[in-house]
């Protein structure tokens, strides 16, 4: 007796890659970042990134039971979620702070929407945006970094980031480059070193989870504004590339799929709009910072930039 | 040499090594040869023979009705059984000519095809005469009838005639084989094609993954007009209109026959069909067949009776069945899956695939993260998520906007969705309810 044999219409053999992969994929990415952070403000930080992980793992899960949907946990899209939250607050962060973040970011800014895929923000900016409008004096006081010294003080010192000191006109009082670019730089524990997050972005690309044009064309434009605008000292644009969250939006936030467009042309329209948004926040903004806001405004322009930049048809009659 | 190639598509795992240096051999059907009355695209054909006649290998059982459909020969000697409707690969009961074998192959002493007289000047409509009679489809899987395509309208000037022999496929071999095998008949065939078409360019495309078979051809190609180029190994480079744009550069317009840009393109394994047809007489009665997939003890490329049953095919090849949870005739990205194997190898069975649990995807799909990837890779240039939400909520306005009806069914966007949805499904399920609608 034979068994029954499985049917189904063609395609019989699919693409290794799943959704859960190209998660996983992301999370590795995010680790060196992880590991710059600890070894900058101390194991706190990745106290701070298990408890913001399990959060937004538990809220999806809860969501999920209560509403009796399918348990989408094992895609790990919470868990980056997660991570990304953690990233985006400062070193010495409240717990309470990541536990609102995570309810933020899973509950009103994911799940309502339809979970995985439906939101039209990112989930982790959503809740930064969230926190630094309700908890803004815990958002702002970024404590110094106390390079390798795992149990830091009790007193953190706190200290202006370099953006503020920008911002204040105290170019005097700036770190080194060689600092800003491997993180001994006070700001957001996942933001403060672009080789880090380098790295990562490297893999991305190499991994093929992204492409290069959006971290070319975000952080490319806001060099090139950047220059422009501030009477062509190319060392200070360089240098500013280097400082807030460029680099993280860049290549983990601005190329996140959900709330990107689908095209490579959108994606760089995408790119160039977010890195004109934060030149002008940064320069002209009463904020240091325009990484975030840049990014959700774009996200919101997202179903535009797709219903109007077409694909070139095969054998389209012009 | 970097080969000459399309935009976009996928580069799949092709599996090809496991069948690709097995040589042909030649499998004899068993007492009972089913033929279908349609084995091609287009009207079926009428049986032209009752109960009890005695048909040699060759003789005509199905005559083509109308002018897109095939003539169907008997490839064995013995008595027509039964006249029935029977399971086709199709997947819908069809009308069969049911033949019992007597195991001689006895031909016909008065051939129903008379060779070609080469002392005679070969005009298109000979050709055309010969290819019909002979009821040569394109062999590739499609199975669209040749004299179809060579009929062209005369105030359309032939300018490229193109030989697929891309075989894009996974797994797939047999237009390796054949042109490793059997490439003079296809040279040959060529040669009759450019006798009718003189003002035409014929070039033969070849992926890189089938260097081999490349080579023999550039060795056979010599001292001839025929040209022969590498093709990038790229999934769906055998699609007509993708291997006019890899050996041209030219876009067959959007609901265009490749005619529009002069070209004309022809299977591997058909132009063989041709060269056999009019130079020896001989109507298609058989066609290489691929045997391959991990349920299947001895992966094979077999030269196969029409209407020998998928079950012997089988069974010679030693298929595991334990192992096997999938049965495909055809290749993996475009195939038909079976669910019984007593149905008979017809025309455009190019491959019987033999897949284990390991090597054919099952997982649900899950929510579209937007990622882009069908976007990426559909060849067509068409946004597949988009198609398929419409073809899923019934918009078929919106789906006929989005230039749904171009979809060439490859599959690229369903292969490569990480969400595993069932993107091309839901778009062809829709293109046939609009045709079913249009019509």
């Amino acid at each position: 007796m034979e068994k029954m044999l499985m049917v189904s219409s063609s395609p019989h053999v699919k693409a290794e890659h799943t959704t859960r992969k190209i998660m996983l994929d992301v999370v590795i990415a995010l680790m060196p970042a992880l590991i710059a952070g600890i070894y900058f403000f101390g194991v706190y930080v990745l106290f701070l990134t298990v408890v913001s992980v399990g959060c937004c793992v538990g809220f999806e899960w809860i969501w999920e039971k209560v509403f009796k949907r399918t348990i989408t946990i094992g895609d790990l899209s919470a868990v980056v979620t997660g991570v990304l939250l953690a990233y985006n607050v400062p070193a010495r962060a409240p717990v309470y702070i990541i536990v609102i973040g995570a309810f933020v970011s899973i509950i009103l800014a994911k799940q309502v929407f339809g979970g995985i895929g439906q939101n039209f923000i990112n989930p982790a900016l959503a809740a930064r945006a969230f926190l630094l409008a309700g908890y803004s004096t815990d958002m702002r006081s970024f404590p110094v970094p106390e390079q390798g010294r795992l149990l830091s003080s009790v007193d953190a010192v706190t200290g202006a980031t370099p953006l503020e000191l920008m911002k204040n006109g105290a170019l005097d009082q700036l770190p080194s480059l060689t600092d800003a670019f491997l993180g001994n730089i006070g700001g957001c524990i996942g933001e403060v070193s672009a080789l880090a997050l380098l790295i990562g972005g490297i893999y991305l690309i190499i991994r093929k989870v992204i492409t290069w044009h959006i971290p070319v064309c975000y952080i490319g434009s806001i060099f090139v504004l950047t220059t422009l605008l501030n009477g062509f000292d190319f060392y200070q644009s360089f240098y500013s590339l280097f400082l807030g969250g460029v680099m993280l939006g860049g290549f983990f936030m601005a190329t996140d799929y959900t709330t990107t467009p689908m095209t490579i042309k959108g994606q760089i329209i995408f790119a160039l709009g977010a890195g004109m948004i934060t030149t002008l926040i940064r320069l002209f903004g009463g904020y240091p910072e325009g990484v975030s806001y840049s990014i959700l405004i774009m996200n919101l322009v997202v179903p535009l930039i797709d219903k109007y930049v077409k694909v070139r048809r095969f054998g389209e009659v012009v | 040499m970097k080969g000459m190639t399309f935009k976009k598509g996928i580069h799949p795992t092709y599996h090809k090594e496991i069948t690709s240096n097995v040589q042909i051999e030649v499998m004899l059907p068993g007492k009972e040869v089913v033929f279908p009355m349609s084995q091609h695209i287009g009207a079926s054909c009428t049986p032209v023979v009752k109960k009890g006649d005695y048909m040699y290998v060759g003789d005509q059982i199905g005559i083509a009705n109308g002018f897109v459909s095939a003539n169907i020969h008997s490839s064995i000697s013995g008595t027509v059984k039964v006249i029935e409707k029977r399971m086709t690969v199709k997947g819908v009961k069809e009308t069969c000519v049911v033949v019992e074998n007597d195991g001689l192959y006895a031909i016909n002493p008065e051939k129903q095809i008379m060779p070609y007289n080469q002392e005679e000047k070969l005009t298109r409509d000979i050709l055309i005469e010969y290819v019909k009679a002979a009821g040569i489809v394109g062999l590739g899987g499609a199975t669209f009838p040749t004299h179809v395509k060579l009929s062209t309208p005369q105030d359309k000037k032939v300018e490229f005639i193109l030989i697929n022999g891309a075989e894009c496929e996974p797994y797939l071999t047999s237009d390796e084989r054949v042109m490793l095998e059997r490439g003079e008949d296809v040279i040959e065939g060529v040669k009759l094609l450019l006798q009718v078409f003189k003002e035409a360019r014929a070039i033969i495309g070849i992926e890189d993954n089938k260097i081999d078979a490349y080579k023999r051809m550039v060795t056979l190609a010599q001292d001839t007009p025929i040209e022969v180029k590498l093709l990038h190994t790229k999934y769906p480079q055998g699609s007509e209109k993708h291997l006019i744009e890899a050996l041209t550069s030219r876009q067959v317009p959007s609901g265009k026959l490749p005619i529009e840009v002069g070209c004309m393109v022809h299977n591997i394994a058909s132009v063989g069909a041709i060269y056999r047809a009019v130079i020896k007489g001989e109507p298609v009665i058989s066609r290489i067949v691929t045997v391959s997939g991990k349920g299947v003890r001895r992966p094979c490329n077999l030269e196969v009776k029409i209407g020998t049953s998928i079950r012997e095919v089988l069974e010679y090849a030693q298929v595991d069945w334990n192992q096997t949870v999938k049965i495909i005739a055809g290749g993996p990205m475009m195939g038909t899956a079976l669910f019984d194997v007593d149905i008979p190898v017809t025309k455009g069975t190019s491959a019987i695939l033999c897949l284990t649990k390991e090597e054919t995807d099952c997982k649900p799909p899950s929510n579209c993260i937007r990622c882009g990837k069908c976007v990426a890779v559909c060849p067509m240039g068409l946004v597949p998520i988009h198609l398929q939400k419409s073809a899923i909520h019934g918009h078929y306005e919106v789906f006929l906007k989005q230039n749904g009806m171009d979809c060439i069914e490859c599959g690229c966007c369903a292969y490569t969705c990480p969400a595993k949805r069932e993107l091309v499904q839901a778009i062809r399920t829709a293109k046939a309810v609009i045709r079913a609608k249009q019509s």
